[in-house]
């Protein structure tokens, strides 16, 4: 079993890696707009079509809007569709986000996540994503490249399946992954194949079935149509189980719903997202070493929110520590932190939460500071201090 | 299927692509030219509609006016989404042997004069095969009659009304088409659904060439132009009698007046006939009327110049 | 509600082209057109100004009016070259 042999590894950024498995899966349309961080990914596949190594139409949209106008056009003629954006480029496409959901168009955008204006700033947090949370897409965040390059192919399987017809949004963090260089263990272009055959669309526009696409509901029909993506939505966690499996006996690599260390003992577990979670790794190994019980839960499946496969992780410690790289301001929680609060909630738990934004713009988070955050928590528990519950700022030179 | 140049109105008998039963006004003078351009339309053929009166009086769902495949996804992105069907037709048939079909795209004035200009500019200027139909009502209708970029000088709407300091709209009408053929597509062209063949003919013509084309259709409102719902269609005529709406095309960059109007009416004859505009009449708004029929003047001597340069 | 939602397919695409006839539009109609067939000529010129379509064209290539749709708007009346169609009340 190919598992078993050693590998070749590849050495790409994450965004070549993306660019590379989205050429290996045969897209037909790409339609995409330039911005930073993401423009390697979208060059490479420029370059793929260019040199005749992709059989696709690459379309140079004016905005970033037009990229998602076009990408759920062409999906909904049947094409296997591939878009590309970060922070002011998903901010403009939101109403289109919403389109592409609700008339069920199974594109996959990988998503390099950046702050959003003002201050312009380039670099990594997810208040891009955040933003759009609500558009009934699934999101996937990725903690390294090996994950983005595995995922975009288990993107197109989930979305493309007629019992989900839902896009998909691959978040890797702007810069922290988007150009970062790693190796990659690659499937060969057969095995993609075999993975991915071509789309086989049930509806699509076409002369021969003439339908109408995008019509006008009223109150008599909306909710109803509408509701579908929540139906779509709920079947995801089984569905994306299952193309994982299949995944998994062909590369030996399998992910899951969340990523967890050490969870299994721990009396206070972190929970985070995106590449956050490789530094917080080695953080709750250094404490581990030093006889703290901590724990790391990643949340890789954020759209659906996994709440039953994050429950068995948490439901013991004896605190939770939330750390969310966007704002919701004005809100009781941020977004991670409200939804675990939630899932605590539904499950009768009352676990002290605490909740931290972190590293927006960009500012870095070190192992160290991830230790000293656990530890305050730690501290507080043993001294019998409550934990404040609203939400902290990390960082902040204030 | 019509094969060549519409001579006569049999050719088009049989041919209609909508159904009855549709929920736009009575007398409504855009269903009339789209019904005539869809009639002539080569085929098969894909509809894409921006947000507008016709694409919510076309698809009260679970009902559909449409016999043909048809898509609509926003106000500001028809000609986006036009490329976007074109693309994927274009490589999925030479990949997978998928059908080619021809594309016509609907925008009303305000998704094409306004929020969707940067949309059409984008898909022109790439290239996608498709035919942009803009009918101009002149104001945005299915809002409730606000002005747009494509509002006459002078005209009433509910957000430039006749007040007791300013009198309707204070700008004089974009000149869409002379930013469309900006774009050096190999067809564009006005036309009015009064001028049924010169109009049937330019929809052809467009859909012969390998690229974008475009039509600026007027479409008279009985609604927002304050006019009797029998009078759409006598009214786009004085349109073009009175050389206010001048039918003419762009073909490669060869200007042509399609329908020269040698002894036109005076404008004031379009003006009389709908509320929005007849205020212009009075002697207080004689400024006004200078400056609108300066425009239609001006307008109609450069065509007439551009069209001389080209004969 | 289950069985609504069952018969709703994927993003509420109408899947029957034509569908709004259905939905009688005559009901809106003021005033209804009467043609005059010893007038008519058959040139169609009202066909293809109705916004409908809510014209035909009958064996003898004279025009008849589909009232189940017609609006009544009067475009054909006011386009009819022989003055053959007069608006009458309902």
């Amino acid at each position: 079993m190919s598992l078993l042999q050693p590998k070749t590894l590849k050495p790409m950024s994450t965004s070549e890696a993306i660019a590379y498995a989205v050429k290996q899966a045969n897209v037909d349309v790409i339609a995409a707009y330039p911005i930073t961080p993401q423009t390697i990914i979208v060059e490479r596949l420029s370059e793929y079509v260019n040199n005749g190594e992709l059989d696709a139409e690459y379309i140079a949209v004016e905005s970033e809007h037009s990229a998602m106008s076009a990408c759920v056009a062409a999906s909904l003629t049947g094409a296997r569709v591939f878009t590309s954006t970060a922070s002011q480029g998903l901010a403009l496409m939101h109403e289109v986000l919403y389109i592409a959901s609700s008339l069920r168009c199974p594109i996959v955008m990988a998503i390099a996540n950046r702050a959003l204006s003002a201050p312009i700033n380039i670099h990594c947090d997810h208040s891009d994503m955040m933003g759009s949370r609500d558009a009934g897409w699934i999101q996937i965040f990725v903690e390294n490249g090996q994950q983005a390059y595995d995922r975009i192919f288990q993107a197109f399987k989930l979305a493309e399946d007629e019992d989900i017809l839902l896009p998909v949004g691959v978040n890797l963090d702007g810069f922290f992954l988007s150009h970062a260089v790693e190796g990659i263990a690659t499937i060969s272009d057969s095995e993609a194949a075999m993975f991915l055959p071509p789309r086989k669309a049930k509806y699509y526009i076409d002369s021969s079935m003439p339908m109408t696409f995008g019509a006008f509901a009223l109150p008599d029909w909306y909710f109803e149509i509408k509701h579908q993506v929540v139906e779509a939505m709920e079947k995801v966690p089984k569905k994306l189980a299952e193309i994982e499996e299949i995944y998994y006996k062909m590369t030996g690599r399998r992910y899951g719903h969340v990523g967890a260390y050490k969870t299994d003992d721990a009396e206070v577990c972190l929970i985070c997202a995106g590449s956050a979670a490789a530094t917080a790794k080695f953080a709750v190994t250094s404490l581990r070493e030093k006889g703290i019980k901590a724990g790391l839960l990643s949340i890789r499946l954020f759209r659906p929110f996994p709440a039953e496969s994050i429950l068995p992780h948490i439901k013991d410690v004896k605190a939770l520590v939330v750390m969310d790289r966007a704002m919701s301001p004005g809100a009781p929680s941020a977004p991670i932190g409200q939804d675990i609060k939630t899932v605590l909630y539904d499950a009768g738990l009352n676990i002290p939460v605490a909740n931290y934004v972190y590293g927006l713009g960009g500012r870095d988070i070190s192992v160290a500071e991830f230790e000293n955050i656990i530890t305050k928590i730690i501290e507080d528990l043993k001294a019998g201090r409550p934990i404040e519950r609203g939400v902290r700022y990390w960082g902040l030179r204030i | 299927m019509l094969v060549g140049e519409v001579k006569s109105i049999k050719e088009l008998y049989g041919l209609d692509l909508i159904a009855p039963g549709h929920r736009a006004c009575a007398g409504c003078g855009a269903l009339v030219g789209v019904r005539q351009i869809l009639m002539a339309s080569k085929r098969p053929l894909i509809v894409v509609n921006a947000t507008s009166c016709l694409e919510v009086t076309s698809t009260p769902y679970p009902q559909t006016m449409w016999k043909v495949p048809w898509v609509h996804l926003l106000f500001e992105n028809a000609a986006t989404a036009a490329s976007g069907i074109e693309a994927a037709l274009k490589v999925l048939s030479r990949k997978y042997g998928r059908q080619e079909h021809y594309i016509i795209a609907f925008g009303g004035d305000g998704g094409t004069f306004d929020i969707g200009i940067q949309a059409l500019s984008g898909a022109l200027e790439r290239g996608h095969r498709f035919l942009y139909v803009c009918y101009d009502n002149e104001a945005y209708m299915n809002t409730g009659i606000q002005r747009s970029g494509a509002t006459p000088l002078g005209a009433a709407t509910t957000t430039s009304p006749v007040g007791t300091k300013i009198v309707g709209k204070t700008q004089q009408k974009k000149d869409l088409l002379e930013i469309v053929v900006a774009h050096r597509i190999p067809y564009a062209a006005t036309a009015s659904p009064s001028h049924w063949k010169d109009l049937v003919n330019k929809v052809r013509k467009a859909q012969s060439y390998d690229g974008p084309s475009f039509i600026h259709l007027i479409a008279p409102c009985t609604r927002g132009w304050y006019f009797d719902t029998s009078e759409a269609i006598k009214v786009a005529r004085l349109a073009v009698e009175t050389r206010y709406w001048p039918l003419y095309e762009v073909e490669n960059g060869r200007y042509r007046i399609t329908h020269p109007v040698p002894n036109p009416k005076p404008l004031e004859e379009f003006l009389k006939v709908q509320r929005r505009l007849s205020h212009l009449l009075l002697p207080e708004n004689a400024e006004v009327l200078e400056r609108l029929k300066a425009y239609v003047n001006e307008r109609w001597e450069r065509l007439q110049r551009l069209s001389a340069c080209f004969a | 509600m289950a069985k609504v939602e069952s018969s709703i397919l994927p993003g509420g695409i109408i899947s029957r082209p034509g569908s709004t006839s259905d939905y009688k539009t005559g009901t809106w109609r003021v005033k209804k057109p009467v043609v005059d067939l010893d007038r008519c000529t058959g040139c169609l010129l009202c066909w293809i100004y109705c916004p409908e379509p809510a014209i035909q064209k009958r064996n003898d290539g004279k025009i008849e009016f589909d009232y189940d749709y017609c609006k009544g708007c009067g475009i054909c009346s006011v386009e009819c070259p022989s003055k053959a169609i007069k608006m009458v009340e309902e």
